[in-house]
Parts: structure tokens; C-alpha cells; sequence
């Protein structure tokens, strides 16, 4: 057992009966999960079936969202997210999130990392900067494509160098927990084989939740897995067993092919 | 007498279209199989019988004139018309133009007395013409029209081909337009540079104009340079941004960023009314209220402030376009995309974060482009600077000073009796070139930094 | 490893630094919102600020002080062969006498001024319609004229020396007498719809503006909305993608963005000085703010062209229609609702625009309503111009009355656009 692999199966985020409305639909009914550290949990599930809702309530995005309310528990290291006295700001940085869509800034490379750290004064001066940048650019697996040209905007950067620019701008604040939007959608699959090895790579130091169309890719990247269907949480459980051994039949379904 | 034209081809047309209507309907029930139906027959009469006359009307009223003053002219006593240039005969003309219609200041010379007689002879000879020529015109396309009508007459492809040509007309109208701005200032610049050297005009640092001209001064020296004006015009501009442009761009950002929706409903109508009044009403509101008291405020401060300062008409201008400035930013903060906003609240930015540092740097082409047209109307404004700024240019930056601005100078020299020959008249369209130029440059440069920053995001 | 997590810079976000940090994050953010609503408030400020010292100023043109007095006709001022060239001058004076029979010949010129100008002809028009007054008394409300209209809306203060008022202490009790004597009443200012312009404020209206920019909007109006739509339609739906329509386009938008004077200019060269039109002709002033207009009502019209969806051409032309009459038979009546919308709000910035009407001398004084668009008037805006540099005081109320009685036009059309794209507004 090597240092990386501590922690793994602590409980970091635990969810209990979250309910999310958007106006008069109700996305969200009675989630109710918890999520390990050093772990890659995916959420799978048909389109519109409140992954990405969830996924979005664990940092609080849907805050930025006109008409949504949550409801229920949410906690982090067992403190709730949801108390008056949490800013949502703080909990952003330590419950990093990476898109769907690459969406680097229209900035250079350099203060696309750098903005994270920057805004949270997390460096005290130029020297340390520099060396977040490097340190989260490697851990981004994109630092000898980039190391040369760090002044060149982000957008001048291919698709997949974009989204791994992108995870590596979430880690540069010292996150705990990484949440991914489908990051691997709007991909070519070189790009998506890169990006899932990085997820593998990264799920030594953070916990990982990742939310994903294909199942291949979950049941590749994840050892988690829970199976979303008309804002519900069906099933949750090892990716092995959920893939294998269904114990529900939307699951099943699911897998199978027959809904989705 | 032109009414009687006009209800002379609208008569004809409506004859015309009942004519082949009628026709048309009668083929038809006679059972031949018509290629058009009715309808396209009686418009095609309707055409042919209304277009032409029009056509001929517009431009017999447009040359008529010219030609009646040549004829009128050339029968004046040759000791009259002898040695006088363009323009005495222009003001001749006048003259004997008010004359006819009765207008006579004291006893009118005979000669004039007769030239007067022969000109309302000629316009009733003119009148009688045109009605005549005109009912000629429209009985012929009626009565060519009548006799196309038939079974296998292609009506519909005739009469969709007239409406492509008045369509196409149409859209050429605003081609003319910009023609004829083009065309009547560079005549009537020439007409002024032939008087006053260009690089005068261009470099010199003084502008007098209502300096008397007389014929041995052509243009007293250094009497016509723009360059105070455009001075002046540059102070105003500055002073309308210093004003609108915080403004604008924090209440965009506000109502873009933090505002609710329903304060968002209320505060962009009323920014809109802000809009929406006329500038002479803003050129009022800057004489009756912010000028006095700009000068209260610089008494009590022991500053002396012009009454017509550059301060007052440039702080009116300015609130003129805050609404301006701000649905420009509030549209260019709204084309940034969501997943950028998200992107950094996700990172932990606050929302004046994510403002300041993601969403503003990058709408800012956008703003650039509306700042720029901002700019062009600051340029291009009249009415507030005509009521509020001065008339005496000067080569000055203070804007507590009074300055004027090109519009100023140009509505000066323009009311009131304008004859097209003297350079003070003409001066105000050599000045009107430069505003057309100037303003044209920015709004070209403004349109594309709108379009380029578009086509970013689509 | 390439970076063991060991090396990694853990934060402690509970770090009390942190949080010092977090709140000045917070206090920044707090102070933007501050400006922005700060610069909002600024604005409504000066929105509120315009209209309401407009209203300060205007609300008093709407009445006016009158005077009712019993004006004796005798047959020996007024001739009753002739009553039209009656001395009403005297019949004034007279009048007068009745009221202050104190005062002497040399004062009466004084007292005569109490009275508007116009009164004489007020007179006047009221014996010639009814000449059986001549020998008796009529009793009329006549204007009182500007200073003592301004007296009684409280606008001269009695207590500044007698040197520096525009109105003498004898002066003011004349018109306390009046006014004990219940003879002065201030009703609605009907002149002020009534009546053209005039060099009296009393007797100054808006009848002629009112006229003139009825005739240059219906003029504009004409014009501009056919050309308007058929050159939309063409580009619309008809026009081929090519470098001619596309420097049609560019041109449409850069006129948009010509500076109006420039339009005057372009009126003064082209319209009067090339085709002698008439100066200061409602007719002229309406084609120069049709060209104004134009490219509005083309953007408008294109714009409501580009909503009515696709699906409704392709199922006419489906059935067999030609393309013309596709688009004047079923999308142009779908997108009529938008085009009038574009129209009104492109006809309310044509009423109130000044500076190409001031340079084809539609400022003019003008003492008669236009019976025509052939002759010489002033418009709205324009009225306001000339009587915003009137030095008369009762002016300065009257152009903010007029500029009141624009906005009311102005928010009537737009409250109209407003309406109209409401009730018409279509979820396709």
C-alpha cells in the first residue's frame, strides 16, 4: 500500500433525501449517496435524468441558476454545505469543476492556471505563482506541450489540450474534490484516451466524481458508479457489479441498451 | 394644378385595371383557359397606365423649374444680364419669382414687373402642359395594356417583373441618398475650397466667419480654419464620455451581473426613455437647468465658469448617451458565453470577479464598438450644442470655457437667408464634409469591431 | 512519481488568512454593486431631474391669466358700415377708463399694456360677427398680457426693488384692483393649441407646429413606408448574395449612422437650392426625414421578415404559389405587426428631430397655421427652438409646455409600438 492510496474509501461528500427544483419541475427526488475519497465515482444515466443537476449541487452552481431551489443534506468532511454561514465562494475552491465544453478564458495559457490561485491570493508572490502554474500544468498532463508558449492565448489550444488546460486551471486552487461534466463530450477519442488517463492519474490525490454519457468510459475510468433515471438515483455501488451484476432492472435496462 | 395631375393617374390606373379586369373576366368565361388569372391582367393595366405618368410627372417637376428660370432669364433686357454672374442671376430669379406671387416690397422696376407677368404665364403654359402630356401618358399604357389582354398572355410574370424593378428601386433609394450627400457636399465644398485654400481650411487655427467679406477680401486671411472647432467639438466630446461612459458601464454591469430580473424589467425601459427624448428637448434642459447651475456650483467654488461652458452642453450630451453606452455593454456582456461565467464561478470567483476579470476583458470589443458609436453621435449631435455651447471658437481644452463645435457652426451659418455664394454658407458644407468623413471613418471602424467580436462568439 | 501529492500545495481553506482574504473578496464585490447601482440611480436621477424641471417649468403655460372686462362699443369708434376698421385701440382705452377713472391720458398707455395685445382684435372679431353689439357693452375675457400673467402665476417677487422688477408698484396695484374686483380668472390655456405662433407669449400656440409636423410626418410617412418595405422585401426574400446587394446593405447601416445635420445639409443642396423647392415646407422637411427614417423601417421590416418561419414559405410555394405571391400574400401580412412597430417607433425619432428642419428653414416666424404641406411652417421641435431662444419670459414656460406636449406624442407612439407588438407578438 503506497502513501497515495491513503484515505481512499473515506467518505467525503455524503448526500441525504436532496430534492432540486427548477421553477415547477422537480429535477431532482431524494437523492441520497456517499461518495469516497481518492476515488472516481461516475454518475451515469439517460439525458435529463438530474446527473448533472447533482453533480452541479455539490458546489453549489446551481446558486447561479435563477429559480432553482435544494433541498435536503449535503455534506463535505461531514460539514454542511448548505449552512447560512458556508460562502458558496469558498466551497467553489475546495469542490473544484471541469465542463463539458472546454472553456478556457481568452486569456494566455499562464493566467488561465494562474487565475484560481490569484483571486484566492493563494501565492505570495511571482516566484510561487510560477510554480503553481508549472506544478498544476504537469498534474494537468499538458506541461511539455505548453511549457514553450505559456503567453499564447488558451483558445489557440486544441480541443482536448483546452479541456486538459481546464483541469488543470480547477487544480491549481488546491481542490479536494474534482467534479466533471461530461469532460470528455465534445472530445475526439485520442483526446478522451488522454483525458481519462489523467482522470486515473488524478484520482490519487482528489476525490473525482465524474458524469458521463458512455457507459465504456465509466466502467473504464471509475470504481463507483450510480445510475441516475427520471431524477432518481437508482442504483449506487461498485462499477464492477453495477456493469456485471444489476440488482435493479431499469439498471439493467439501461446497460443493456434498452432505455437511454 | 398638380393635384389635378395626380388624380389624373390615379383615375387613369383605376380605369385601366377595371378595363382589363373586365376583359380578362369576359375571355374567362367564355371558357378560354387564361395562362394568368384575372387579377395579374388588371394589375398589369394598372401599372402600365400609373407608372409611367408618375415617372414622367416627377421628372417634369424637377426640370420644369430650371427651365422656366433659363427662359425667364433670357428675356430680360440685355443691359440687365450683362456682366452678372451665376449667382446675381440666382438672386434675380428670386426676386422675380416672390414678385409673382404677389410679394412686393415698394414699386418693382418695370422690366422686373414684366419678367414677373411672363414667369406666371409661363408656369400656367407649363401647368396646362403637363396635365396634358400627362393624360397622353397614361391613356397610352391604358390603351396598350387593354389590347395585351388574352388567353395566353403572360400577365403574372409581367407584373412580378414591374414590382422586382420598383423593389429593386427601392433599395436603390438609399444608395441615391448617400450619393447625394456625398454629391452635395463635394459640389459645395469645391465651390468653397475655390475660395479659401484647402490647407487653410485643414491647418488654420482661426475661425471667424461672420467677419464681413468683401469683394476685394475674398476670405480675410485665416478667417476659415477649423481647427478651434474641431477643437471644441473634441472638448464637448470628451466631456459627454467622461459622463456617460462610468455610468453606463457600471449600470450595465449592474443590471447585467446583480440586478434582479425585475429590477431588470423596469430599469432598461426607463434607460430607454433616457433615449428616446428628442435632443432639442436635452439642449433646453441643458440652458434652463444644468448650465445655471454649473455656474452656481463654479461660483460657490470661486471658479469662473462661461455661461455657455463646454461643461453643461458636454454633461447633457453625456446623459444622452448613457442609455446608449449601457445597452451596448449590457449586449456585449450578455454575448459572452455562459460556460466562461461558470467557468470562474467555479473556480471560486465571486461575481465581481468573474465581471472584472473574465466577462468585461472579453466583451470588451463589444464595448469598443458601441464606445465608437457612441462617439460618432457625441461628434455628429446638434440640437444640445446649438442651444448650449458657444458660437466663438477658440483653441482651448478647458471645458469651463465656452467652445463651439462643427454642428454649432454649421446650423449658424445656415439659418437664416441662405444664398449659395458666399463663403460663409459654403464654409458650413465644407465643414459638413468633414463631420460626413469623420463620423463615417468611426462608425465604419465601430461596425466592424461589432462584427468581428459577433463573429467571436457565434 | 512525477509530483508525489506530498509536494503538492495542500491549502487549509480553513486558514484564518484565508478568510481575512475572502472578506475583502467580498467587501470589492460589495463596492461594485455599490457603483453600479450608484451609476443607475444617477441615471433615474436625471431622467426624474429632466422631467420634473420640465414640469416645474411647463405646468404653468397650461393656463393663462385672463381678464373680464365690459368693453363699450360706440358707434363713434366703430363704424357699423364698416367694422372691421373700427379703433378698437380706443374702445380698450375707453373701456379701461370705466375701470381706473383716475388715471390720465399719460398713464393710460401704462394700463392699456395690462391687456394682451390681441385683445383689440379679440374685440374686434367678436363686433364683426355680431354687429349688433355697436352702441352696447360686450363683455369678453381677454388675455392679460405676458408680465402680468407672469405676476400673477407668482413668477415676480414683489419684494425686489421696484427698480429691478419688470412690473412698478403702480402697475401691480392696477392689477390688484383687477383682481379685487374679481375680474381676473386663469383658465386653460386653449391659445396654446389654439393659436400659431406669435411674438406675444400670450398669445402664442402651437396650432402651426402641431400642423407643420402633422404634414412633415404624414409626408415622411408616405415615403418612407413603401420604399421602406419594398426595398426590405427585396433584400429580404429577393436579392441575390453578391458584392452589389452587399454594398447595399453596408450602405443601409451607415446611413443609420449619419449624423441628422448632415441630412439638412444634404435638403438645403439637393432640395432647395438644386430643385427650388419651397423653403420651410412641411413637404421638404418630410422628405428629409424620410430619407432619415428609411433605414430604420428597413431594419425594422427585415427584422420581421426574418421571424415569420420558413415553414409558411415553403408551404405556399408547396402549393403552387409564385414567390411574390408567397411573400406579399402570406408573409407579408404575418410580419405587418412587426414592420408597424418599426414604423411608429421610426416616425416618433423623425417627430422629434430638429436639425435638418432648422437648416431648410423650417424655423421661420410664422404667424399662421400651414394650409398645406406646400407652405411655409415650423414643426413641434422646431417651435420649441425658436421659442427656447425667445428672451421673453412667458417663453421660457411655453417651451417647456411645448416639450411636455412632444413627450405626450412621442410616449403616445411608442405606448402604441409598445401595444401593438404585444398583442401581435407571436410564439411560432
Amino acid at each position: 500500500m503506497n502513501q497515495q492510496e491513503t484515505g481512499a474509501g473515506e467518505i467525503k461528500i455524503s448526500a441525504r433525501d436532496v430534492q432540486v427544483h427548477y421553477g415547477d419541475n422537480h429535477a431532482l427526488v431524494d437523492v441520497s449517496v456517499d461518495i469516497s475519497d481518492k476515488m472516481v465515482t461516475a454518475f451515469i444515466g439517460p439525458s435529463g435524468c438530474g446527473k448533472s443537476t447533482f453533480l452541479r449541487c455539490l458546489n453549489r452552481m446551481n446558486d447561479t441558476i435563477d429559480g432553482c431551489r435544494v433541498e435536503g443534506d449535503i455534506r463535505l468532511d461531514g460539514e454542511d454545505i448548505y449552512a447560512p454561514e458556508v460562502d458558496p465562494v469558498h466551497l467553489r475552491a475546495r469542490v473544484g469543476m471541469v465542463f463539458q465544453k472546454p472553456n478556457p478564458f481568452p486569456k494566455s495559457i499562464y493566467d488561465n492556471v494562474a487565475y484560481g490561485p490569484r483571486i484566492h491570493g493563494l501565492a505570495k508572490n511571482r516566484s510561487e505563482l510560477d510554480e503553481i502554474v508549472e506544478k498544476s500544468l504537469r498534474r494537468g498532463a499538458i506541461w511539455d506541450e505548453v511549457k514553450d508558449r505559456l503567453d499564447a492565448p488558451g483558445t489557440s489550444l486544441s480541443g482536448g489540450q483546452q479541456q486538459r488546460l481546464c483541469i488543470a486551471r480547477a487544480i491549481a486552487t488546491s481542490p479536494e474534490v474534482l467534479l466533471m461534466d461530461e469532460p470528455c463530450s465534445a472530445l475526439d477519442p485520442i483526446a478522451t484516451a488522454q483525458i481519462e488517463e489523467l482522470i486515473d492519474e488524478l484520482r490519487r490525490q482528489f476525490c473525482v466524481i465524474m458524469v458521463t454519457h458512455s457507459m465504456q468510459q465509466a466502467a473504464r475510468v471509475s470504481q463507483r458508479t450510480a445510475f441516475f433515471h427520471l431524477g432518481q438515483l437508482v442504483e449506487y455501488g461498485e462499477t464492477g457489479q453495477i456493469f456485471t451484476n444489476p440488482s435493479d432492472p431499469r439498471t439493467e435496462s439501461y446497460i443493456t441498451g434498452r432505455i437511454g | 394644378m398638380l393635384w389635378l395631375t395626380f388624380l389624373i393617374i390615379v383615375a387613369a390606373a383605376a380605369l385601366a385595371y377595371v378595363l382589363n379586369l373586365r376583359a380578362a373576366r369576359r375571355l374567362w368565361a367564355e371558357g378560354a383557359r387564361l395562362h394568368s388569372i384575372t387579377t395579374f391582367h388588371a394589375l398589369y393595366a394598372l401599372f402600365l397606365a400609373a407608372l409611367p405618368a408618375f415617372v414622367f410627372v416627377v421628372l417634369w417637376l424637377a426640370l420644369s423649374g430650371p427651365v422656366i428660370g433659363a427662359l425667364v432669364l433670357s428675356g430680360l433686357p440685355d443691359e440687365v444680364r450683362a456682366g452678372a454672374t451665376a449667382a446675381q442671376e440666382n438672386l434675380l430669379l428670386s426676386e422675380i419669382r416672390s414678385l409673382a406671387r404677389g410679394q412686393a416690397f415698394g414699386e418693382p422696376e418695370p422690366w422686373k414687373a414684366a419678367a414677373a407677368a411672363r414667369l406666371t404665364a409661363l408656369e400656367a403654359t407649363e401647368g396646362w402642359a403637363r396635365l396634358a402630356l400627362v393624360s397622353l401618358i397614361a391613356a397610352a399604357g391604358l390603351i396598350y395594356a387593354r389590347t395585351r389582354v388574352s388567353a395566353s398572355f403572360r400577365a403574372r410574370q409581367r407584373v412580378e417583373r414591374i414590382i422586382n424593378g420598383l423593389m429593386v428601386f427601392c433599395s436603390l433609394v438609399a444608395i441615391f441618398t448617400t450619393i447625394g450627400i456625398v454629391a452635395s457636399l463635394f459640389v459645395e465644398s469645391m465651390r468653397f475650397f475655390a475660395r479659401v485654400p484647402f490647407f487653410e481650411f485643414l491647418f488654420g487655427t482661426n475661425w471667424e466667419p461672420q467677419i464681413p467679406i468683401r469683394e476685394d477680401q475674398v476670405a480675410g486671411a485665416g478667417a476659415f480654419g477649423w481647427l478651434p472647432v474641431l477643437l471644441g467639438t473634441m472638448v464637448i466630446t470628451v466631456v459627454a464620455l467622461v459622463v456617460a461612459l462610468p455610468i453606463g458601464l457600471f449600470s450595465a454591469i449592474y443590471l447585467n451581473e446583480f440586478a434582479s430580473p425585475r429590477l431588470r424589467a423596469v430599469a432598461k425601459p426607463v434607460l430607454e426613455i433616457l433615449a428616446g427624448v428628442p435632443t432639442v428637448v436635452y439642449g433646453f434642459f441643458a440652458v434652463l437647468v444644468v448650465a445655471p447651475a454649473l455656474r452656481q456650483a463654479g461660483q460657490a467654488l470661486g471658479v469662473d465658469v462661461s455661461p455657455n461652458t463646454a461643461l453643461a452642453a458636454g454633461g447633457t450630451m453625456g446623459i444622452m448617451l448613457i442609455p446608449f453606452i449601457s445597452s451596448f455593454t449590457d449586449d456585449a456582456l450578455s454575448a459572452v458565453p455562459r460556460s466562461l461565467r461558470d467557468g470562474s464561478l467555479a473556480l471560486g470567483a465571486t461575481r465581481g470577479e468573474t465581471v472584472a476579470k473574465v466577462l468585461f476583458p472579453a466583451a470588451i470589443p463589444g464595448i469598443v464598438g458601441g464606445v465608437l458609436l457612441a462617439v460618432s453621435r457625441a461628434i455628429g449631435e446638434t440640437m444640445i450644442v446649438v442651444m448650449a455651447a458657444g458660437l466663438i471658437a477658440r483653441m482651448t481644452i478647458n471645458p469651463l470655457d465656452s467652445v463651439t463645435t462643427v454642428t454649432v457652426q454649421i446650423v449658424t451659418l445656415l439659418i437664416g437667408d441662405t444664398a449659395f455664394d458666399n463663403p460663409k454658407t459654403l464654409a458650413a458644407f465644407a465643414l459638413g464634409m468633414m463631420l460626413f468623413l469623420v463620423t463615417l471613418g468611426v462608425n465604419i471602424v465601430a461596425l466592424r469591431v461589432v462584427r468581428k467580436y459577433r463573429e467571436l462568439y457565434d | 512519481m512525477k509530483d508525489s501529492p506530498a509536494s503538492a500545495p495542500r491549502v487549509n481553506w480553513k486558514d484564518p488568512q484565508l478568510a481575512a482574504t475572502l472578506r475583502a473578496r467580498h467587501a470589492r464585490e460589495r463596492r461594485l454593486k455599490i457603483l453600479g447601482l450608484l451609476s443607475l440611480g444617477a441615471a433615474f436621477a436625471m431622467l426624474f431631474i429632466l422631467l420634473a424641471s420640465l414640469a416645474a417649468s411647463g405646468y404653468k403655460a397650461f393656463v393663462q391669466t385672463h381678464v373680464t372686462m365690459d368693453f363699450v362699443i360706440s358707434a363713434r369708434n366703430v363704424n357699423p358700415e364698416n367694422p372691421e376698421k373700427g379703433k378698437y385701440r380706443k374702445v380698450i382705452a375707453e373701456s379701461l377708463q370705466a375701470v381706473f377713472p383716475e388715471v390720465g391720458r399719460k398713464e393710460m398707455r401704462q394700463l392699456r399694456k395690462i391687456l394682451s395685445n390681441g385683445a383689440q382684435y379679440m374685440v374686434r372679431d367678436a363686433v364683426v360677427a355680431d354687429p349688433s353689439l355697436i352702441g352696447g357693452v360686450l363683455r369678453l375675457t381677454v388675455p392679460v398680457s405676458d408680465p402680468y400673467d407672469q405676476l400673477n402665476k407668482g413668477e415676480i417677487d414683489r419684494t425686489t426693488p421696484e427698480s429691478n422688477r419688470r412690473l412698478s408698484d403702480r402697475e401691480i396695484a392696477w392689477f390688484d384692483r383687477l383682481k379685487e374686483a374679481g375680474m381676473i380668472s386663469t383658465p386653460f390655456n386653449k391659445a396654446l393649441f389654439l393659436n400659431a405662433d406669435s411674438r406675444f407669449p400670450e398669445l402664442a400656440g402651437l396650432k402651426g407646429a402641431l400642423w407643420g409636423s402633422f404634414y412633415a410626418l404624414l409626408v415622411c410617412f408616405l415615403l418612407s413606408f413603401p420604399l421602406g418595405i419594398g426595398a426590405a422585401i427585396w433584400l429580404e426574400e429577393f436579392a441575390p448574395k453578391n458584392r452589389f446587394t452587399d454594398i447595399i446593405e453596408v450602405n443601409i447601416n451607415n446611413l443609420a449612422a449619419v449624423p441628422s445635420v448632415v441630412f439638412g445639409l444634404l435638403a438645403l443642396a439637393v432640395f432647395l437650392g438644386w430643385f427650388n423647392l419651397p423653403r420651410s415646407a412641411a413637404f421638404v422637411g418630410g422628405m428629409t426625414l424620410a430619407l432619415m427614417t428609411l433605414p430604420t423601417i428597413i431594419i425594422a421590416t427585415r427584422a420581421a421578415l426574418k421571424a415569420v418561419p420558413p415553414s409558411i414559405r415553403e408551404a405556399a410555394l408547396g402549393l403552387g404559389a409564385s414567390r411574390q405571391q408567397v411573400v406579399f400574400g402570406h408573409v407579408l401580412p404575418l410580419a405587418m405587426p412587426g414592420i408597424l412597430t418599426g414604423t411608429i417607433i421610426g416616425l416618433a425619432q423623425a417627430l422629434g428631430e430638429t436639425a435638418p428642419l432648422l437648416l431648410i428653414g423650417m424655423n421661420a416666424f410664422i404667424t399662421s397655421a400651414p394650409e398645406s404641406a406646400f407652405e411655409p411652417a415650423t414643426a413641434l421641435p422646431t417651435q420649441i427652438f425658436i421659442w427656447a431662444d425667445s428672451p421673453e419670459r412667458g417663453f421660457a414656460a411655453r417651451t417647456s409646455a411645448a416639450i411636455l406636449v412632444l413627450l405626450g406624442f412621442l410616449i403616445t407612439m411608442n405606448l402604441a409600438a409598445v401595444i401593438l407588438r404585444r398583442k401581435f407578438e407571436r410564439k411560432w
